[in-house]
């Protein structure tokens, strides 16, 4: 009923290739195009922008990771370090040279690529569980370094403070003005993964996630593809750095710890491994989570208990639900909330039938 | 059609080995086998179960490295060189047990076989304008060329993990050809099919070999099919080469026999 592709001929590949074959593709593209650039900022608040601002930072993130865990297939849990490189390089880059936010956007993103390429470089020799050990060193000595070089970190606090960003003179002090900007950031990380994904780079990642000697033997250099997999999702968790720290105001590596690389693994777990819808969809969901679970408590919550008790409460309760949420995905669902989308719209695709 | 003569191929050798070997540990699995794969012909290899066969072809696609001898393609030495540089040269090859990804589509798994035809570096496929987009459709020509001569158009945008054995090992066979090779390796492509799907997998070889003028170095254990297509055979055993010639000579052969049969047979 909704997701018809039948009666849709292409008469040559190139319009067979395009991105949103279909109708309905282009359509639900119209409407999100439609929904969050001009309906959200037209009609909600400064807070619920602010949140949606904070989804778009995370979406970017996501979809980095998800190029190097979901499709490339090498586990990293040193993220957040990739996206401090980044946070820690652009706040720096403004403060000393006084550069503007287009050039340490990207400035942020191929530094945080580069030091990528580094920690990559042991994914030649070891696998799985292992290389995600060897990450989570590259987490830690990153920390350690950035935390104890004044000359990175800036003094005592290990923070920067930095002003809003300005492009070409416009300054983005209003929230509507960064969400704006933060969404359009969001939007172009999707296409560009969408791109990458379906061509020759991206099908390369994907033959090295399922059969690495096979990519091999058919002329893919294993080697460098890895860290082709490594440097572009560095480079994309450098800008989410980046972007973090402006819309912060400043750049902390309490920010960036362990716990952050962890919330974005499980970003991808929840919303689907290999997926780009996925990424978007765990990137919400997590990041949304802990306003969720408050609104519920403080709505819920206050029926049955004191306002003290609720507050401690509150904390505790993003820990658990986290928690039980990734054992009951992995154990459901282990394709994740894209899975779970595209269940629903192979029921509706032959609706009223069933197949 | 191809004219195949026996002995002194040497002067049309697309593929040279020499005095190649290579052991694991103490198991020496390939012991000084020397052979030239005339160019343009369907050549075998058999022999017993762990006679070295795939060893041997794991050699000449770079899998493993030979311990010694030397192994020329087209005048270029092939040891030494990584799997990925090999197959840059024109060498495809199918595996004995199936390894196509299976997370990807039939046509996917194609596309992926022109890799090493394709130039696209990582900025040109994010953004997918102009010439890597133009790249990818004509690869994608290619791609469907093959798809229509194995038969598999109605498969193209299923993922390789749903099919039935028989068509994963065509399919198989497809990104191998994907690769627009010189030279095609397959390693037991008639492995645990039925009759039927043998005979297809038999067409399609010798299609390729005669409309694509690919040279074949096939590992098959069904004796009907290599004395039948074969214009040259070599057997291994115990990893040495005891017989090398046409199926006529190889089948007359005393070493043969006694490596198939044992020696009492030949005293009958």
């Amino acid at each position: 009923m909704f997701y018809r592709e039948s009666g849709e001929y292409k008469t040559d590949y190139k319009r067979d290739m395009t991105l949103y074959a279909l109708p309905i593709s282009r359509f639900s593209v119209g409407l999100m195009v439609l929904l969050f650039f001009v309906a959200a900022p037209l009609l909600l608040g400064e807070y619920q922008l602010t949140l949606l601002s904070l989804v778009a930072i995370a979406v970017v993130g996501a979809l980095g990771l998800n190029i190097l865990v979901g499709y490339a297939g090498q586990l990293s849990i040193g993220h957040a370090a990739f996206m401090s490189v980044g946070a820690y390089t652009a706040a720096n880059l403004v403060t000393k040279l006084d550069m503007p936010f287009l050039l340490t956007l990207p400035a942020g993103g191929l530094m945080a690529a580069a030091i990528g390429l580094v920690v990559g470089i042991p994914s030649l020799r070891i696998k799985g569980i292992y290389l995600a050990i060897a990450t989570l060193a590259a987490q830690f000595i990153i920390e350690w370094i950035i935390n104890h070089s004044p000359s990175i970190s800036g003094g005592v606090q290990a923070s920067i403070e930095i002003d809003r960003p300005t492009i070409l003179g416009w300054k983005l002090d209003q929230a509507v003005e960064l969400y704006m900007f933060l969404v359009t950031i969001a939007a172009i990380a999707i296409v560009c993964t969408q791109n990458l994904i379906r061509s020759r780079i991206g099908r390369a990642f994907i033959a090295i996630r399922d059969q690495d000697i096979a990519a091999e033997i058919i002329g893919i250099s294993v080697f460098k593809y890895k860290l082709y997999a490594f440097g572009i999702s560095s480079f994309y968790a450098g800008v989410t750095g980046v972007l973090y720290t402006y819309y912060l105001g400043i750049a902390s590596y309490e920010q960036f710890t362990l716990v952050v690389s962890i919330d974005y693994l499980a970003m991808i777990i929840i919303g689907g491994l290999g997926s780009i819808l996925g990424s978007v969809l765990g990137a919400f969901f997590i990041t949304l989570l802990p306003i969720g679970i408050r609104l519920f408590m403080e709505n819920v919550g206050s029926l049955f208990l004191e306002p003290e008790a609720l507050a401690s409460i509150i904390s505790q309760m993003r820990l658990i639900v986290f928690g039980s949420l990734i054992i009951i995905f992995l154990i459901m669902e282990p394709e994740g909330l894209n899975r779970l989308w595209i269940n629903i719209r192979n029921y509706f695709r032959v609706w009223p039938f069933s197949y | 059609m191809l004219d195949v003569s026996n002995g002194g191929g040497e002067s049309d050798a697309i593929l040279s080995v020499r005095s190649v070997a290579k052991s694991f540990g103490g198991v020496q699995a390939v012991k000084e086998v020397s052979l030239d794969v005339e160019r343009g012909s369907i050549f075998s290899i058999i022999g017993p179960n762990g006679a070295g066969k795939t060893s041997l072809v794991n050699m000449i696609s770079g899998f493993y490295k030979a311990d010694q001898g030397s192994i020329t393609f087209d005048g270029t030495e092939l040891i030494g060189k990584r799997p990925s540089q090999i197959a840059e040269q024109g060498i495809a090859r199918t595996f004995q047990n199936i390894a196509l990804f299976h997370g990807l589509t039939v046509l996917d798994n194609l596309m992926l076989g022109r890799h090493v035809r394709m130039k696209s570096g990582i900025l040109s496929s994010i953004l997918y304008w102009g010439a890597a987009q133009k790249e990818e459709v004509e690869h994608r020509k290619r791609a469907e060329e093959i798809i229509d001569f194995l038969r598999i158009t109605d498969l193209r945008r299923m993922t390789t993990g749903e099919l039935a054995y028989g068509l994963q090992k065509r399919v198989e066979l497809g990104r191998a050809l994907a690769l627009d090779p010189t030279l095609l390796l397959l390693d037991e492509p008639m492995a645990g099919m039925n009759q039927e799907e043998k005979e297809d997998m038999v067409r399609y070889v010798l299609d390729v070999n005669a409309e694509f003028g690919t040279t074949i170095v096939l590992i098959e254990h069904d004796m009907g099919v290599v004395m039948d297509i074969s214009d040259h055979i070599v057997v291994l055993d115990q990893g040495e080469k005891i017989a090398d010639g046409t199926p006529d000579v190889v089948k007359a052969d005393p070493a043969v026999i006694r490596a198939y049969l044992g020696a009492s047979h030949l005293q009958d």
